[in-house]
């Protein structure tokens, strides 16, 4: 989909410099002439919203480094520091702490309209498995991350996310030492959290480049599913259209991140997590941030340690083996009449699920979870076998179709009568 | 030519190896060893550091504070010990269990020392994912079995530390300690 380039250097510098690095000739063909489907709607500026949370996050996290002490007797206070002392630290680290819980709502969004749209299916399969990749980046920088304030919450979670690796037979109990650096979560746990949750970012970075990379090279999924036929008439240029819709998106975005920011900072944290550190003592009802709340959920849903283990961790894989799980040639839940059912209720069960991870391991949750564990990965199963024989609703046969409107009849829109050329299979 | 060099090329490879081969191995060869080298002290440094490895000298307890039916928390290698002094009720409903039940079957004679049942000596933390349970200050639950209840994630360990319910796999470990005195224990 990416074409020939359509770029041509106008002054001479530029002549000068596209012959040696082609560095604007690649913005431009990437992201001011890059064609976009005319039909995409707002649940496809989350991209560009993730892309400006990976930056926020770098920029006010390499900040907060400044300032921050990874050390276990002075951690604690050293976030106290930022926030009482610094100038402006309290922002900044409001900033970064709520823009981790930002980064997640918009990366769910983006990954629920994926699976909506069926945007994991080919050709579109590795720029989804890189969607993966980069969501257990995600995961594992924001549980360091977590670690880092040195709190009860932070020590807590550290103690029982390390742990989870001792479940593994054999090799556990070695793994675990290794990843503490010690007989328990200590300061050589603190300063390794630190150094990798420093570096992950840019490892998520790169495998951003990737996943664009990809997306660029196959094109643009849109609400209809149905691939780009004619460029002409089915694409708008990136630039001034895609860039304005989700500049004009992230604004609105930024309004929900600044009223937590400034009205509700506390609000997705812990108040636990403003004790400090205390290995003796477990807070009565240890939650893990909202964000992980579904897979915590699954975890203590099954009553074996290694069996939760695996069965946490699967839920996450069964994602990457999507495109080969549904079994439909069709990519829009739109068109799908079964799984579009199924697609809501699976949402349900997620945010159940959520729920259920926030509630004590006790009855009935215990038995709840169990129940909704198995409705998650149901809907994979059920992906499989519906494909098999649902009947599609009847598909526009092009974007065109779709958006200048080919109305039964022939009495198109407008704009329909301008591509009339183009012979309509239906009407 | 070209065909020609090609002919040699093959023609030689059989009878004697060519300079670039013996480049190729010996680059190979260097390349393995070189990076077995470069990984070992990559990895051996996440282990525990002299530093953390001395601080598990053997400490010395005096139990006689612990009052019966009390228990103290301490620690050892950083890790968190309870040493509790168990009640004639909590030893007789340790040993009455049918040990061929238990998830992991071990008998309360073999986790305490010999002729001083009352004191019982286990690790601390849950062996699910090593929280610390409850049932150590008074008013605090003690699970189903008069022992402790993990919070995080709900295991029941009974009043020899044994797992009786719940995610976790396995008893609370006993440390490596021996009586020094009639109320003292030396831990490590």
């Amino acid at each position: 989909m990416s074409g020939h380039s359509s770029y041509t250097p106008k002054t001479g510098f530029e002549r000068w410099l596209d012959a040696r690095l082609p560095i604007v000739r690649l913005m431009h063909d990437s992201a001011v002439s890059y064609p976009v489907p005319r039909n995409l709607n707002y649940f496809w500026t989350f991209g560009g919203i993730l892309m400006f949370m990976l930056v926020a996050q770098i920029v006010t996290g390499i900040i907060l480094a400044m300032h921050y002490t990874p050390e276990s007797k002075m951690a604690f206070n050293s976030v106290e520091h930022i926030m009482r002392d610094v100038n402006y630290g309290w922002l900044l680290r409001y900033l970064h702490s709520n823009g981790a819980s930002m980064f997640f709502v918009a990366v769910y969004i983006h990954i629920f309209r994926g699976l909506y749209y069926g945007s994991y299916k080919a050709p579109r399969e590795v720029l989804w498995i890189l969607g993966v990749v980069i969501f257990l980046l995600m995961m594992a920088t924001a549980f360091m991350g977590y670690v880092l304030p040195w709190g009860q919450m932070s020590f807590w979670g550290a103690t029982v996310i390390t742990n989870l690796f001792s479940a593994l037979p054999v090799v556990g109990e070695t793994i675990v030492t290794f990843l503490w650096g010690g007989y328990s979560v200590d300061n050589p746990t603190l300063n390794r959290f630190f150094s990798l949750h420093y570096l992950l970012p840019f490892m998520i970075f790169g495998v951003v480049i990737l996943h664009v990379w990809a997306l660029h090279h196959v094109g643009q999924n849109n609400p209809t599913g149905v691939e780009v036929k004619n460029v002409q008439k089915e694409t708008v240029p990136f630039t001034p259209y895609a860039t304005i819709k989700d500049l004009f998106a992230m604004v609105c975005f930024i309004f929900v991140f600044s009223y937590f920011v400034f009205y509700q900072p506390n609000f997705m944290g812990h108040a636990d997590n403003y004790i400090p550190a205390n290995p003796a003592v477990t807070p009565a009802h240890i939650v893990p941030e909202w964000y992980f709340l579904p897979f915590y959920a699954i975890l203590r849903a099954i009553p074996d340690k290694l069996g939760g283990v695996i069965a946490m961790f699967a839920a996450i894989a069964v994602l990457a083996f999507l495109p080969w799980l549904d079994t439909s040639k069709v990519k829009s839940m739109t068109y799908r009449p079964v799984a579009k059912v199924m697609f809501w209720a699976f949402v349900f069960v997620c945010i159940i699920l959520g729920w259920l991870g926030a509630m004590p391991a006790e009855e009935p949750y215990v038995t709840y979870s169990q129940i909704f564990t198995a409705l998650y990965f149901g809907y994979f199963i059920g992906l499989f076998v519906i494909g098999l024989f649902e009947k599609p609703l009847a598909m526009p046969t092009s974007i065109a179709d779709s958006v200048l409107g080919a109305m039964p009849g022939g009495s198109g829109s407008r704009m329909a009568s301008a591509t009339a050329a183009e012979p309509h299979a239906k009407g | 030519m070209a065909q020609s060099t090609n002919m040699a090329a093959a023609g030689a490879k059989p009878t004697e190896g060519t300079r670039r081969d013996f480049l190729v191995l010996a680059t190979g060869a260097a390349g393995v060893v070189g990076l077995g080298a470069v990984v070992i002290p990559l990895v051996s440094q996440l282990a525990p550091d002299a530093q953390t490895v001395a601080a598990g000298a053997p400490i010395d307890v005096d139990l006689a504070p612990i009052a019966e039916g009390q228990a103290i928390k301490l620690f050892w290698r950083g890790k968190l010990i309870f040493v509790r002094h168990r009640t004639q009720k909590e030893i007789d409903e340790a040993r009455a269990v049918n040990v061929a039940s238990l998830k992991d079957p071990q008998a309360d004679q073999a986790r305490v020392k010999e002729g001083k049942a009352q004191y019982l000596v286990v690790y601390g933390n849950c062996t699910h994912l090593g929280c610390i349970p409850l049932g150590n200050a008074p008013g605090e639950s003690k699970g189903e079995f008069d022992g402790w209840f993990c919070p995080c994630h709900g295991s029941h360990y009974d009043s020899s530390g044994r797992i009786r319910k719940g995610p976790a796999p396995a008893n609370l470990p006993v440390p490596p300690y021996a009586f020094s005195a009639d109320t003292k224990i030396k831990i490590g």
